[in-house]
C-alpha cells in the first residue's frame, strides 16, 4: 500500500537577484490515508510553498512528489489541473468563493471542471451543502453569508469534489476564534470519518486539534511526530482541553 | 463541460456588467451597422441604375459614324445587313439629334430648348417606348416625311396640360409646325431633363430639318442579352468592311456601359465597406482592451477555478465565449440597427433599399469572428496564468 504523500527531498529554489533563497531545503516527508497532520510555522518558515506542492498549485525545484503511489513531479499544468480536481479539496484562509456565483454554483465548480453531469453536479453539491448544514442557503450568494458559513461553503466545496486530501490553508484565519473553533472541530469530525486532512497553520492552539505535527522552519522539517512531542503545539492542546472541559 | 454552459455562463457575466458590455459592443454595433447600412444604399443604388437603364433597353448597340467623303455607310447597307442575321440583330433605328425651340402657335414666347430625335419605326421596340396617348411614328411617315412628332409627357404636360389633350394638337420646332401624332407614358416625374422630356419625329423629316443627307447615329437593337457581345463585334466588322478605317465609327452598347457603371459601383461598394472595415477593427480592439482589463480584475477569480481544477481550455473557453458573445450581441443589434436605419434611408431618398441575406450572414459572421480573434489573446494571458500567482492577487 503506496503512502498517500510521499515527498521526498524537495527543494524550491527562489532567484532573487544573485542569491537564492531556499524556501523548501530538502523536505521529505509521507502522510498516510486517514492522518490529520498540521503543518506548523512562522511567516516565511516555508510551510506554504510546502502547501502548494502538496496541493499541485507549484513545482518543485528539484525531488520527487507521490501523490496515490504516482510520480507527479513532471505532470504538465493540464494533468495537474486533472489532479487537483480529482484528487485534492482545498480550504483557504479567505474563502476564495467567486463572488458573483451563487453558493451551490460555486460548490459545483470541482465537479463542473470534472465533467460531472449537471444532474449530478447539483445532487452532489446539494450534498455537500447538507454536510456543512447550509442546504438552505443554496441559491444565496457568497456575500449574504456570514464570514463562518462561507468557511462551509468551501469546505462543502472542498468535499463535493470527494478528494482524497483536503488541504486546510489557515482556514480559521479570517474568523473570530469561536467560529474558528467550529470549524476546527468540523475538520475535526470529517477526519473521524475518514478523510485525510493536511491543515497548515502558524497558530499552536489550531494545531493542537491535528493528531500529528510537522513543524517547518527555514525551508527544513525540524519535528514530525504526535502533538504531544511539540511542546509549543503540547501546550496549547492541553490549555485548549482546559477551555473546553 | 458543454459549450451550452459555457455560453450561458459568459451571458449571466455580460448581463452582470451591463454598462461595461454595452460599451464594449458599441464599437462593433457601430462597425457593423454602417457595414449593413453602405451594402443596403448601394444595393438599392445598384437596382435603382440598372431598371433606369433597363429603360433604355439593355440590349441596344449605338452606333457613331463620323461623316467622311471617300466611303460612307447608306442606311440600306445597314439595315440589310440586320435583315440578314437574324439571329443577333431584332432592329435598327436612325437617330438624328434635332436640337432647338420648341413652341406651339398659341404659346407665344413660352418656349422650352429641347431636342427632337429622329427615328424610324424600329425605334420602338428598340426603346420599348409606352404610349399613353395616340401612336408611334410609322414606316409611312418616314417614307413620306411627314411632320409629325410623338412627345414625352414633359412636353403634353407643359404645352397642353394633359397627355390627353396633347394629339392631334400642333408644336412648333424651330419654327416649323408638327402634327403631334401620340404621347409616351410617363417614366419618372414629368420634369424637365427627365427621360419624359422627349420629341421624336421621323428621321427622314429630321434631315430635311438639320439640312443634310448623312446619318451619323445608329440604334442597332441585338436580338438577346446574350448576343450583345457578339452582336457588337459583328456589326464592328461590318463597319470596317464598308467604312475601311476604325477611327470612323464606333459601336457602343448598352451593356457594356451598365456593366462598366455597374464594375464601378462594386468597387465604390468595397471601398466604402473596406473604411466601415475599419470601425469593425477598432471594434475588435475594444474588446480586446476590456478583455484584458477583464482578465486581470478576474486574476483572483481565475486563480481559484485553477484551484479547483480547471484546464487550460476551460479558462480559454469562459474567456473566448464572453468576447463571442458580446461581440456576437453587438453584431445582431448592429445588424437590426443598420438594416432599419437603411429602410429609413430609403424611405427618404425614394429608392428600394434592403440589406442582402447575404451581407447579413457575412455582418454575423465577422462580428462572431472579431470576439473570438480579439478575445483569444486575452484569454490565452488569463489561461497561462500561474495559479498561486492568481490566487495571492487581489
Amino acid at each position: 500500500m503506496p503512502h498517500l504523500v510521499e515527498l521526498k527531498d524537495i527543494y524550491k529554489i527562489y532567484h532573487m537577484g544573485d542569491s537564492d533563497v531556499h524556501a523548501l531545503d530538502g523536505i521529505s516527508l509521507t502522510i498516510d490515508k486517514g492522518e490529520f497532520v498540521a503543518i506548523v510555522g512562522s511567516s516565511g518558515s516555508g510551510k506554504s510553498t510546502c502547501m502548494n506542492i502538496i496541493g499541485c498549485l507549484d513545482v518543485p525545484t528539484s525531488g520527487t512528489y507521490k501523490l496515490n503511489g504516482k510520480d507527479i513531479t513532471n505532470y504538465t499544468d493540464n494533468e495537474l489541473a486533472e489532479v487537483r480536481n480529482k484528487m485534492l479539496g482545498f480550504i483557504f484562509q479567505q474563502y476564495n468563493l467567486i463572488p458573483k456565483l451563487t453558493v451551490i454554483e460555486n460548490v459545483q465548480l470541482p465537479l463542473l471542471y470534472g465533467g460531472v453531469s449537471d444532474r449530478e453536479q447539483r445532487q452532489r453539491a446539494m450534498a455537500a451543502l447538507r454536510r456543512v448544514g447550509l442546504e438552505s442557503k443554496a441559491k444565496n450568494l457568497p456575500a449574504q453569508l456570514s464570514g463562518g458559513q462561507q468557511q462551509r461553503v468551501s469546505i462543502a466545496r472542498a468535499l463535493a469534489g470527494d478528494p482524497s486530501v483536503i488541504l486546510a490553508d489557515e482556514p480559521t484565519g479570517a474568523l473570530d476564534s469561536k467560529t474558528g473553533r467550529e470549524v476546527m472541530r468540523f475538520l475535526q469530525q470529517l477526519n473521524r470519518e475518514g478523510n485525510t486532512i493536511i491543515l497548515i497553520t502558524h497558530d499552536n492552539s489550531i494545531a493542537a486539534r491535528a493528531s500529528r505535527i510537522v513543524r517547518v522552519t527555514d525551508g527544513k522539517i525540524v519535528y514530525d511526530g504526535p502533538v504531544e512531542g511539540d511542546k509549543n503545539v503540547a501546550l496549547q492542546a492541553a490549555a485548549g482541553r482546559d477551555e473546553e472541559g | 463541460m458543454g459549450l451550452t454552459k459555457s455560453f450561458m455562463m459568459a451571458l449571466s457575466s455580460i448581463i452582470n456588467n451591463k454598462v461595461r458590455s454595452l460599451l464594449t459592443m458599441l464599437g462593433i454595433i457601430i462597425g457593423i451597422a454602417s457595414v449593413i447600412i453602405l451594402v443596403s444604399l448601394m444595393n438599392g443604388l445598384t437596382s435603382e441604375i440598372t431598371s433606369i437603364f433597363d429603360d433604355f433597353g439593355t440590349t441596344s448597340l449605338t452606333t457613331t459614324i463620323t461623316p467622311r467623303s471617300t466611303k460612307e455607310l447608306k442606311p440600306e447597307e445597314l439595315y440589310d445587313f440586320v435583315e440578314q442575321n437574324p439571329g443577333l440583330y431584332a432592329n435598327v433605328s436612325p437617330s438624328v439629334s434635332v436640337s432647338g425651340e420648341v413652341k406651339t402657335p398659341d404659346s407665344g414666347d413660352d418656349t422650352i430648348t429641347s431636342s427632337a430625335t429622329g427615328v424610324s419605326e424600329g425605334y420602338y421596340d428598340i426603346k420599348r417606348v409606352e404610349m399613353s396617348f395616340g401612336r408611334f411614328i410609322s414606316y409611312a411617315d418616314c417614307e413620306n416625311k411627314s411632320k409629325v412628332a410623338v412627345i414625352g409627357s414633359y412636353e403634353a404636360t407643359y404645352f397642353f396640360g394633359l397627355s390627353s389633350k396633347a394629339v392631334d394638337e400642333t408644336i412648333r420646332i424651330n419654327g416649323t409646325p408638327y402634327t403631334v401624332i401620340g404621347v409616351m407614358e410617363e417614366k419618372e416625374d414629368s420634369t424637365e431633363g427627365s427621360s419624359d422630356d422627349a420629341i421624336y419625329i421621323p428621321y427622314t423629316t429630321a434631315l430635311q430639318a438639320t439640312g443634310t443627307n448623312i446619318i451619323s447615329t445608329y440604334v442597332v437593337d441585338a436580338a438577346a442579352d446574350e448576343v450583345v457581345d457578339e452582336a457588337k463585334e459583328a456589326l464592328e466588322n461590318f463597319l470596317l468592311g464598308v467604312i475601311g478605317d476604325s477611327d470612323y465609327y464606333n459601336v457602343s452598347s448598352m451593356k457594356a456601359i451598365i456593366d462598366e457603371m455597374l464594375e464601378m459601383l462594386d468597387t465604390m461598394e468595397l471601398m466604402l465597406v473596406a473604411i466601415a472595415g475599419i470601425s469593425l477593427l477598432v471594434g475588435g480592439i475594444g474588446i480586446m482592451n476590456i478583455m484584458l482589463v477583464s482578465v486581470s480584475e478576474r486574476t483572483r477569480e481565475i486563480g481559484i477555478r485553477k484551484s479547483l481544477g480547471a484546464k487550460h481550455k476551460h479558462i480559454m473557453t469562459q474567456f473566448v465565449m464572453e468576447s463571442g458573445t458580446v461581440s456576437c450581441i453587438g453584431g445582431v443589434i448592429g445588424i437590426v440597427l443598420g438594416s432599419s436605419m437603411a429602410y429609413v434611408a430609403g424611405k427618404l431618398l425614394g429608392m428600394e433599399v434592403a440589406p442582402s441575406t447575404g451581407a447579413i450572414v457575412v455582418a454575423f459572421c465577422v462580428s462572431v469572428g472579431i470576439g473570438i480573434i480579439f478575445g483569444f489573446l486575452p484569454a490565452r494571458k488569463a489561461a497561462k496564468l500561474n495559479p498561486i500567482d492568481a490566487l495571492r492577487s487581489d
